[in-house]
């Protein structure tokens, strides 16, 4: 199948979101890293009393951050938009929740950023150094305060919190801002995430120094460069693996589906190993007997250490998922379809008495969405948690593209573990002076330069595939989330913006090239 | 209940206040279609206005995304059904926008694939159908689309699920089928050219530019008026729906929006009072005042303020439906949870805090208008 072949609407506008989440997520990691970098290395500046050396080196990394900004900032607004024009009655019923913390975001971040991001740029000459100091820090702050905004919004719909469904109006409802801002799964999410650009834009200024250095031009930039990025770096990349660690769990407990398909578990056991690495087989599907891999190494028991902290936990597979395991209480998916019918069906009792004046029957309904009421409690627990269930056609639906899911992680957490050996070798050659002669090692560095970028695709391919057919976990699943368009109409907007996306990131790729090629020695005082 | 439509109120006014600073900062769209007339073919001179519109081209575009942001937050029914209904006109509003981003920051410099002409031709472009697909689309705020809202869809096990659902194959260009939301939309345009001159006034330090900008201001201020009238004539003489928002009940009314200004006289007055700013400033404009903008760009964020206000207050329905009058959108059927708007509310106090630094900000970067000269000592340029 190709993909002018799809006709389905819900692929389409999920290829729609998916293109520009993925190109969003090119610039922003960047944004959010290099900010941090340029404020340290303007402080620096500042306090090394105004050292023309240090100006050069941020003016330089500023040009790049420059150049990368407006694209992310672009594609953001594309996103933002792109809820309500493709996925307008996930909008609807979630937006009460899910509107807050963009519209906070706009309001407290956005503005943050983009008035200062002005005079971090054209203020250099017109600011005091204080104020552009604090200007500076302040654009990196305010990025990073938006990705948090972002996040949590995000981090909702993968463990929906903080709220209740409002049979009146038919959608969900915010009850506890706090437990929708504060919930485990937004923290280590945004902790994660925001790291990963850290560690991007560290490693990117790494690469580029790295390069200078095997050019033999601009030594003492460079390697002042590559101290700063080196330690940060460092540093985020730790924090990333560790922050990851803590995303798997909260995965292992809120999105059993997602952690089958990063670890293709088919059958759930105590005590399941990890596999490391492995080679699927294509064959294998949940009701076929088919071996898994073709090739795989395991470590015993790790899956369940990692997962749940205790070596002999039991760890869900799609086959315990899908038609259920008595002995650790998870029902069948077809058991879960039904309930979900039987709550939704209540929202269109409640409807037609509302047409006809049945009081009698609105209050009993009421009476059902009402959690603090023992009817309510009870209608909750056997019926409506399986609301989204309801929608489903077939029991295999819940399961994800196993195999993106599988090999994205595997890309992801491979890449983690090199990203600390090549940060923590930078900083010992940097430390020992040996650096500049080891050009193997400045090849590496360079040539790692993608690699983040890679590792964080991946990253959001495991999040946002793996929890598929979900929009809101469990509640509400992609097809009854999309807007009533005809697949053509989001098909021709999918291209026109795959053109100009891919033109605008070669055009940037290609400034980007040339800004580094010029040097800091084009830079004018 | 009284509580809850308190805060809807509020939140349409927070709507109604951002609308009216976006538009006001519309002005670097319009700018954007005045540089090469205003450059007369002059690199130099081009490469100021670029410059001088872009120091402010992301405040623009922030508006634009809070605007959006907190229309989903307060009012997400309006997002659900405009939105993903009127699909082609925001899919093609965010088009013109995303050009508009990249173009500053790419046009001046080396290796940017496409070459300078068209990253200014994508300034262009935003300038144009920016403007003008914005100001239609507001426009049917008073004059309806075609829509209908059924909130019992979501749990339908047969048919469709969806709540909000467009009834024109058009998917909201039909709007053009309305005068007065292409008259809005093209006196959006002209007042975006015209504010854009008075802020030159206020930023550009270059006799040739201003004397260039003599005759497009004139046309620009003339045509604004003509279309604005157009538009606002339109709207009064034509009727509205209004509803009860204790019973939900939605009914036709003559000359609705009209009687809005009547009947909520400090709506009315503040309409007028933005109004005779407006007027005031296109005056001042034409004396070439370097203050203009301070007058007319206030002017403009009261007056459209107070035209939303309109749209949405006095029990008015703000997004009629031309296909059936129920499903139209009033404050009290389309927005958020009580809840959700108070915690909202909390966060709202501090826009006072976020408008002061960018005031100050503003003034810091602007604080002496810029000349070709300036520029060319400056450390970073666009
Ligand atoms: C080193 C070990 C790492 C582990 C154990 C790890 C773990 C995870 C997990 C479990 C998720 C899914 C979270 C969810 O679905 O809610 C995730 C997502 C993600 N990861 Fe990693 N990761 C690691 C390294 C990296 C690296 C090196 C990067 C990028 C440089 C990265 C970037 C991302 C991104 C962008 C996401 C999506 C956003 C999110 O869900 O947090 N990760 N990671």
């Amino acid at each position: 199948m190709t993909i002018f072949t799809i006709t389905d609407l819900v692929d389409w506008s999920r290829a729609q979101f998916a293109l520009t989440a993925m190109y969003h997520w090119l610039f922003v990691p960047l944004t959010l890293g290099l900010g941090f970098i340029c404020a340290f290395m303007e402080t620096i500046y500042y306090r090394r009393g105004f050292d023309p050396e240090w100006r050069r080196t941020v003016r330089f990394w500023m040009r790049l951050f420059a150049v990368n900004f407006a694209i992310g900032v672009a594609t953001g607004l594309i996103l933002e938009f792109e809820f309500g024009t493709n996925w307008s009655n996930y909008s609807y019923f979630v937006g009460d929740i899910f509107g807050a913390p963009l519209a906070i975001e706009g309001i407290l971040a956005f503005f943050m950023e983009s008035t200062f991001v002005a005079v971090m740029f054209f203020g250099w000459n017109r600011v005091s150094p204080r104020m552009h100091l604090a200007s500076t820090w302040l654009t990196a702050i305010g990025a990073n305060l938006s990705a948090l905004w972002i996040l949590v919004a995000n981090a909702w719909m993968q463990y929906p919190a903080g709220m209740r469904f409002n049979i009146e109006t038919a959608r969900n409802e915010m009850v506890d801002f706090l437990e929708v801002a504060l919930s485990p799964v937004a923290m280590s999410k945004f902790a994660h995430t925001v790291t990963s650009g850290f560690l991007l834009a560290s490693l990117f200024v790494v690469a580029i120094s790295a390069w200078f250095l095997l050019k033999k031009r601009q030594e003492a930039f460079a390697i002042r460069s590559m101290k700063v990025a080196a330690v940060f770096g460092l540093v985020s990349a730790v924090f990333t693996a560790w922050t990851g660690d803590t995303s798997g769990v909260h995965v292992a407990r809120y999105q059993p589906a997602k952690l089958a398909a990063m670890e293709a578990l088919y059958e759930g056991r105590n005590g399941t190993p990890l596999t490391v690495v492995g080679l699927l087989n294509t064959d294998k599907k949940h009701d076929n007997d088919a071996p898994i891999f073709d090739f795989e190494v395991k470590i015993d028991k790790m899956l369940s250490l990692l997962a749940f902290h205790d070596l002999d936990a039991f760890v869900p597979g799609f086959n315990d998922l899908i038609y259920g395991n008595a002995e650790h209480g998870i029902m069948p998916v077809s058991e879960k379809m039904e309930r979900g019918r039987k709550a939704l069906e209540q929202v269109t009792l409640y409807s037609n008495a509302m047409r006809e004046g049945d009081t009698g029957e609105l209050a009993r309904i009421k009476r059902l969405f009402d959690i603090d009421t023992p009817e309510g409690e009870a209608f909750y627990n056997d019926y409506f948690r399986y609301f989204g269930y309801g929608f489903l056609k077939s029991e295999d639906e819940i399961v994800p593209p196993i195999g993106l899911v599988f090999y994205s992680f595997r890309v992801m957490v491979g890449l983690g573990v090199w990203f600390v050996v090549l940060f923590a070798a930078c900083l010992v050659m940097l430390k020992k002076g040996t650096l500049v002669r080891r050009r193997w090692a400045l090849w590496l560095m360079l040539l790692s330069l993608p690699l983040p970028y890679v590792a964080g695709q991946a990253g959001w391919i495991v999040s946002e595939v793996g929890r598929q057919p979900w929009t809101v976990q469990d509640m509400l699943p992609a097809m009854a989330s999309v807007s009533e368009l005809s697949y053509e109409a989001v098909r021709t907007t999918f291209f026109i913006f795959a053109v100009l996306f891919t033109m605008l990131l070669v055009a940037e790729i290609m400034i980007m090239v040339r800004q580094v090629k010029n040097g800091p020695e084009a830079i004018k005082d | 209940m009284e509580s809850y439509l308190t805060y809807q109120h509020y939140w349409w006014f927070v709507i109604s206040l951002l609308c009216g600073i976006l538009v006001f900062l519309l002005f670097v769209q319009g700018g954007q279609t005045l540089i090469y007339r205003l450059s007369g073919g002059d690199k130099d001179r081009k490469t100021l206005l670029i410059n001088v519109l872009g120091h402010k081209w992301e405040l623009t575009f922030t508006t634009l995304v809070t605007f959006g942001g907190a229309f989903f937050a307060s009012f997400p029914l309006f997002y659900s059904t405009s939105f993903g209904g009127a699909f082609y006109v925001w899919m093609a509003i965010l088009f013109f926008f995303v050009i508009q981003a990249v173009a500053y920051e790419y046009r001046s410099k080396p290796s940017n694939l496409l070459g300078a002409r068209v990253y200014e031709s994508f300034l262009v472009l935003n300038g144009f159908f920016g403007t003008i697909l914005l100001g239609t689309a507001l426009g049917t705020l008073f004059t309806g689309a075609e829509f209908t809202v059924s909130r019992d869809n979501i749990a339908s096990l047969s048919g469709s699920n969806v709540i909000s659902q467009w009834q024109s194959p058009w998917r909201g260009l039909e709007a053009v089928l309305d005068y007065r939301n292409v008259a809005l939309g093209l006196a959006v345009f002209f007042l975006s050219r015209t504010l854009a001159i008075h802020y030159f006034y206020a930023t550009v330090n270059s006799n040739k530019i201003i004397a260039k900008s003599r005759r497009p201001l004139i046309v620009s201020t003339v045509l604004f008026l003509v279309f604005f009238l157009v538009f606002f004539g339109g709207v009064m003489l034509g009727g509205g729906y209004e509803t009860n928002h204790a019973t939900g009940r939605i009914w036709y009314v003559a000359h609705k929006h009209f009687h809005n200004f009547v009947e909520l006289g400090w709506l009315g007055a503040g309409f007028l009072l933005g109004l005779v700013m407006v007027l005031v400033g296109l005056f001042m404009g034409l004396d070439r005042c370097k203050n203009t903008i301070w007058v007319s760009g206030p002017g403009v964020v009261v007056t459209v303020t107070a035209l939303m206000l309109c749209a949405g207050f006095n029990n008015t329905a703000y997004y009629p439906s031309l296909s059936d009058m129920n499903s139209s959108l009033t404050v009290s059927n389309s927005s958020s949870s009580l809840f959700t708007l108070k915690t909202m509310t909390y966060v709202s106090y501090l826009i006072p805090l976020v408008v002061a630094y960018i005031a100050f900000v503003w003034y810091l970067m602007t604080k002496k208008r810029e000349s070709v000269d300036d520029l060319d000592d400056a450390p970073e340029k666009y």
